[in-house]
């Protein structure tokens, strides 16, 4: 158990170099960091003093150490386009995204695995067949398009929610938070379900899948033949062997989500860092962007891990050996 | 009769499935009017004469002021909006494609030699698809569109627009096609009949192309219908997002963006008219790729 | 106590309705051991699962009655009939590596079990848990109980499969292949286990299998069931002793004796296929001797070890890699047979690889005809032994390439080692060769999934042997298929070797099935050579415990019911 976490965390220590480097070389070759820190007016001599104070001639793997390092004590650089820490930035940022992503998380897996247990156990049932094709359409409607039919729907034409901004927000410590007003969870509501619409038709049909899967086992039919009782078998046997796959996904999604939300924030003017990262695409703001990618391949392997150690949590036999 | 029902048991299903039938219709209908956008389209929405602003906004025929000219009315430029749509699903389809089938290439590639081989190579393979897969399809479409705005010269920026959105979108989906593949050759490869292949000393290419790659095509004509759909979504988002295709030569998503100005405003059919052959066109190709999922995989049926 | 009269089961389709049983008729006293005996496809585990009520969806009961002691299990609603699963009907499965729940503890799953029938509390429940692991020969069953399923070993789980079937005191138990998935040593400890819930505890049971050695060991009686039909049931000695019906016969006489070899099963081939007695003199084993017989090779191991790399448990000490082969020394002569024998994990189809170049080994040398045979990826795509040494696999299903047609996997070889550059050519002599192993030549032009797997398992020796092999390598060619076809494949190979002077090795977890074959034997367990020796030798006088215990706890049918 230990080796496998162990395992874990060195693979996702070497994702997150590898996603570093990315960020490291954005900023290094994607354009000159100088010319873009300075102006026209700037001397070339002077240019020339600024990239050896910032270490731009140094050896790249030792520029890169740098790099990283600064990164570790949180350092992260300055803006292109505003001037400011790009730490800063995403700090002011981070809450909104995380919100949103976490509510369409959870409106995906609450909505999302009862349906799929439900198809999964009554596979020729009208409403199944009526679920099933919903969700065929759920997936192929662009999340924007969502956004945009449901601002029409409950914004425009019914007037009931806000369609853009977060609303009342309140500051907890560093934390702007949507949770503790009305208003923040009414301006939430429309993001979250569009948000959570993609995911939660991914999160049923692979519960479905899993769980048919499941009910065709050997260890099913013989809980069958000896008379366990429906609802042992389909929750407690079934739908605790249909997690062990289905909590890997779910993981994976999460990334999805975040990347998601760069849409949902777009539609929604969500302050969030999606809605920065794309206008720093648009001014090419590198070190904006790097920063970005650092910090969602950092949540992304962090959700990951975790699953991992629900992982061991659910099945034994990552947690004991076994004696042959 | 029933040996020929039991040989083509995909046709057979597909007699019998009506939505797939419509599916299928539908899509070759869209895919058709986008192939032949030339030829069909009233006029040509790339070329500033063929429209004036006198036409703007006018509503479909149907409508009061609906004209016979623009069966679906046209834009505040006064484009057509029939053409700007089959053109529009044109350019979509023509990077949808070959995103997905870069993407098919690159992924069955790299997967096949990965589970054939296994070992080191398959290793750093796999390693590179993690960090792929941290890096989600649109962020990974983003950077690479923000990479090219920062390296390219921006007089060549636009004319290779298209280039780079099919290659920003390829790179975001291999991954599933080089998980999918190497799976599915995990599988073959313990085969008896790919163990006969090696002992017998047939060239490792041979035994890859000619034995394993017919064998696993049923998931991976799935995924590529998948991604398909996946690409042209992907396509459109970016475009929505106005990082994608410029207002001139405009694909779907390009003319929801146009359309979301309209959102408000009382001219429905420039957002919805888009907005509905984009997601026929999408619901389609699914709802034919999940169909196919049916039929290779009989157990979930 | 259970009573069956006229069941006929059928399965909707889309060519209507498939009938998969038939009026079958049987019953089954307390404490009886009825054995459901016939080959795949007859129907044996639909009757089962009919009785239980767990059809496989579409399937129903389209006639007949199931009477059990005064309950009518047709009239039974979805809710009686979950109620009385366990209750009284229970059923073992298969596979114990698959039957019970992973995520749970033994004891929850046997606790959760008896509550589910019976009104008496937790600690009740527990004690009778732990009384019955303790009698199912479960040691220290009170700790072990705490454990998880994987946690224990294939016989242990199956003992505690059977332990969660007992544990409600069911009036019968339904066993569907209890043993098909065990070691001899296990099965005859489970068969034993059988028969003793049956006399002491009076249990029922309708044990279903294919294999008519442990029907004689433990069935009281016995029905015979051939395409869904019954064909002949009574007191196993009388339908086994003396059959009346020309199925059952065949049957007997298909079943391959540990204790003698003979020359040639006495079994009527598959409908339209060749004898191949009829296709000798043809071009392709004129081809064949020209080629073959002339000077037959043989082979060599010299202390061989396999090895490979442990699974990895710690980020600090490298993992023990796991032995697969100790010090393997044996001769292959020129033209003979060898078996090779072991129980599952024995090593006995890594040596397959092993000599095929599909692993190598990390010490020891090959050699072939005198010359070195190199192992695993040193064995150079054009090394000489790669078409001289020619395989037969276990699995007929997977071993032919499902995307090619036979005259594409038959003529591969040819073209492969330049033995016919013509293209007519090649296909006329593939025809040839499929007439030599008994088959039409229409099928050249047929995908494998039109044959069936004993007519696979042909086409699969004519590969084989369009190389023009001297070493032949058959990885349990048998073990896949019905015991008739066993029998038909064993002659064929036999009369193959016989002409052409192959060198044989023949690898079965079969002891009966390899006296039929080899001249020498080599028996093999944990990966080390237990005992070599003639055939003969071995098995009338075997020296080492491990054969002798093989050899004693193998189900056998008595001599005298040997036509």
């Amino acid at each position: 158990m230990v080796y496998f976490i162990a395992k874990r965390l060195i693979q996702s220590v070497f994702v997150m170099l590898a996603v570093a480097f990315l960020a490291f070389s954005l900023f290094r070759f994607v354009g000159d960091p100088i010319t873009q820190m300075t102006g026209v007016e700037t001397s070339v001599a002077d240019q020339e003093r600024l990239r050896e104070d910032l270490g731009l001639n140094d050896p790249f793997v030792y520029q890169f150490a740098r790099f990283t390092g600064d990164m570790l004590q949180g350092d992260f650089g300055f803006s292109y386009r505003t001037r400011q820490p790009v730490a800063e930035m995403i700090a002011t940022r981070i809450p909104a995204t995380l919100e949103l992503g976490i509510v369409a998380l959870l409106i995906s897996l609450f909505v999302g695995i009862p349906a799929g247990v439900y198809t999964a156990l009554r596979p020729r049932g009208v409403a199944t067949q009526a679920i099933l094709m919903l969700t065929l359409v759920g997936v192929s409607i662009p999340t924007f398009v969502i956004g945009i039919m449901l601002i029409f729907f409950f914004g425009v034409q019914l007037g009931w929610l806000p369609t853009f901004g977060r609303g009342g927000t309140v500051h907890l410590g560093g934390w702007e938070t949507s949770f503790l007003t009305v208003d923040g969870w009414r301006a939430l509501i429309l993001p979250a379900i569009t948000l959570g619409v993609y995911q939660l038709t991914l999160t049923m049909r692979l519960v479905r899948a899993e769980m048919m899967e499941v009910m065709q086992s050997d260890y099913i039919r013989f809980a069958t033949a000896r008379g366990v009782p429906m609802g042992r078998l389909y929750f407690k046997h079934a739908l605790a062997n249909t997690m062990v796959p289905v909590i890997t996904i779910i993981g994976l999604q999460f990334g999805g989500v975040i990347a998601f939300s760069i849409v949902t924030e777009s539609v929604f003017q969500w302050p969030g860092m999606g809605l920065l990262f794309l206008e720093s695409i648009r001014f090419v703001d590198i070190p904006v962007m790097g920063v970005y990618l650092v910090v969602i391949a950092f949540f992304f392997v962090l959700v990951n891990l975790i699953v991992d150690l629900l992982y061991v949590v659910i099945d034994p036999r990552l947690r004991i050996r076994d004696v042959s | 009769m029933r040996d020929f029902i039991k040989r083509y048991e995909g046709l057979y299903l597909f007699s019998r499935s009506p939505a797939v039938i419509i599916a299928a219709i539908v899509g070759l209908a869209i895919i058709i009017g986008a192939v032949f956008a030339p030829w069909i389209a009233p006029v040509n929405p790339y070329d500033l004469s063929s429209f004036s602003l006198m036409d703007g906004l006018l509503p479909p025929v149907w409508e009061e002021f609906g004209t016979e000219r623009f069966l679906l009315g046209t834009d505040d430029q006064g484009r057509d909006m029939i053409s700007s749509i089959l053109y529009g699903a044109r350019l979509s389809l023509i990077i949808g494609v070959s995103a997905m089938i870069i993407a098919t290439v690159l992924g069955v590639g790299l997967g096949l030699a990965a589970g054939y081989f296994g070992g080191r190579f398959d290793a750093v393979v796999m390693r590179i698809a993690d960090i792929q897969l941290a890096l989600p399809a649109i962020l990974t479409a983003l950077l690479i569109d923000g990479i090219a705005r920062g390296i390219l010269p921006p007089e060549v920026q636009e004319d290779v627009r298209v280039a780079v959105l099919t290659i920003a979108i390829a790179l975001s989906l291999w991954v599933n096609f080089a998980r999918t593949a190497r799976a599915s050759t995990f599988v073959q490869m313990n085969k008896e009949y790919v163990q006969a292949a090696v002992m017998q000393g047939q060239h490792p290419i041979r035994v890859m192309f000619v034995h394993i790659l017919p064998n696993i095509l049923g998931p991976l004509l799935v995924i590529m219908t998948v991604d398909l759909a996946s690409a042209i979504l992907l396509e459109a988002t970016l475009s929505f997002l106005g990082i994608g295709l410029p207002a001139d030569s405009p694909s779907l998503g390009t003319l929801i963006r146009i359309g979301m100005q309209f959102l408000l405003s009382g001219e429905w059919w420039i957002l919805w008219i888009p907005t509905l052959f984009l997601v026929a066109l999408v619901v389609s190709i699914n709802v034919v790729g999940d169909f196919l999922r049916d039929v290779f995989n009989p157990r979930l049926r | 106590m259970l009573r069956v009269e006229n069941l006929t089961v059928k399965f909707p389709s889309r060519f209507g309705d498939v009938t998969a049983v038939e009026d079958m008729v049987m019953s089954i006293d307390v404490g009886e051991i009825h054995g459901l005996v016939g080959e795949s496809g007859a129907g044996k585990s639909t009757v089962g699962a009919a009785i239980i009520g767990l059809l496989q969806k579409p399937g129903y009961v389209a006639d007949g009655d199931m009477m059990l002691g005064d309950t009518d299990l047709r009239r039974l609603d979805r809710f009686e009939a979950h109620a009385l699963r366990g209750k009284r009907i229970s059923m073992i499965f298969q596979d114990p590596q698959t039957s019970l729940n992973p995520l749970m503890r033994i004891e929850d799953q046997l606790i959760e079990t008896i509550l589910a029938h019976e009104d008496i509390s937790v600690a009740d429940a527990r004690t009778r848990a732990v009384d019955l692991l303790d009698e199912m020969g479960i040691e220290n069953a009170a700790a072990r109980m705490q454990s998880y399923p994987h946690q224990f070993s294939g016989g242990m789980r199956q003992r505690v499969v059977i332990a969660l079937a007992l544990c409600t005191n069911p009036e019968l138990i339904i066993a569907d292949e209890p043993t098909t998935a065990l070691d001899v040593a296990v099965q005859s400890q489970v068969l034993d286990l059988i028969r003793r819930l049956a006399d002491v505890r009076k249990v029922g049971f309708m044990l279903i299998t294919h294999d008519i050695g442990v029907i004689a060991q433990i069935a009281d009686t016995v029905t015979v069931m051939r395409h869904g039909k019954m064909i002949e049931n009574g007191p196993t000695a009388q339908v086994l002793g003396q059959p009346k019906e020309d199925y059952t016969k065949q049957l007997m006489a298909a079943v391959p004796p540990l204790d003698r070899k003979i020359a040639r099963f006495k079994v009527p081939d598959e409908d339209g296929i060749i004898t191949p007695s009829e296709a000798r003199g043809n071009a392709a084993e004129a081809w064949l001797m020209r080629g073959i017989k002339e000077d037959p090779i043989g082979l060599t191991l010299d202390q061989v070890n396999v090895a490979f790399p442990g699974v990895r448990t710690s980020l600090w000490k490298k993992p023990d890699p796991y032995v697969a082969l100790r010090d393997i020394s044996f001769d292959v002569k020129p033209g003979t047979v060898v078996g090779i024998v072991g129980e599952s994990g024995s090593g006995k189809s890594t040596l397959a690889k092993t000599l095929t170049g599909l692993i190598k080994p990390v010490s020891g040398t090959m050699t072939m005809g005198g010359a070195p045979l190199p192992g695993g990826r040193e064995r150079a795509r054009n090394h000489p032994s790669r078409q001289l040494i020619q395989m037969v696999f276990q699995d007929p299903f997977s071993s032919l390439n499902s995307r090619h047609r036979i005259g594409a996997i038959l003529a591969e070889p040819l073209w492969l080692y330049g033995l016919e550059t013509d293209k007519d050519a090649r296909r006329k002599l593939c025809i040839d060769m499929l007439s030599l192993v008994g088959m039409p030549p229409e099928a050249i032009d047929k995908y494998p999934h039109q044959f069936s797997g004993g007519q696979r398992q042909r086409i699969a020796v004519a590969r084989a042997l369009l190389a023009r092999p001297k070493v032949l390598i058959c990885d349990e060619p048998t073990s896949a298929l019905d015991v008739s076809i066993q029998a038909q494949l064993l002659n064929l190979l036999k009369g193959l070797q016989a002409a052409f002077g192959l060198t044989v090795v023949f690898i079965s977890h079969n002891l009966s099935v390899v006296r039929q074959m080899a001249d020498d034997v080599v028996v093999l367990r944990n990966g080390k050579i237990r005992e070599v020796g003639a055939s003969e030798t071995v098995y009338t006088t075997p020296t080492a415990d491990y054969t002798k215990r093989l050899l004693a706890l193998t189900p056998v049918m008595p001599a005298a019911w040997r036509a």
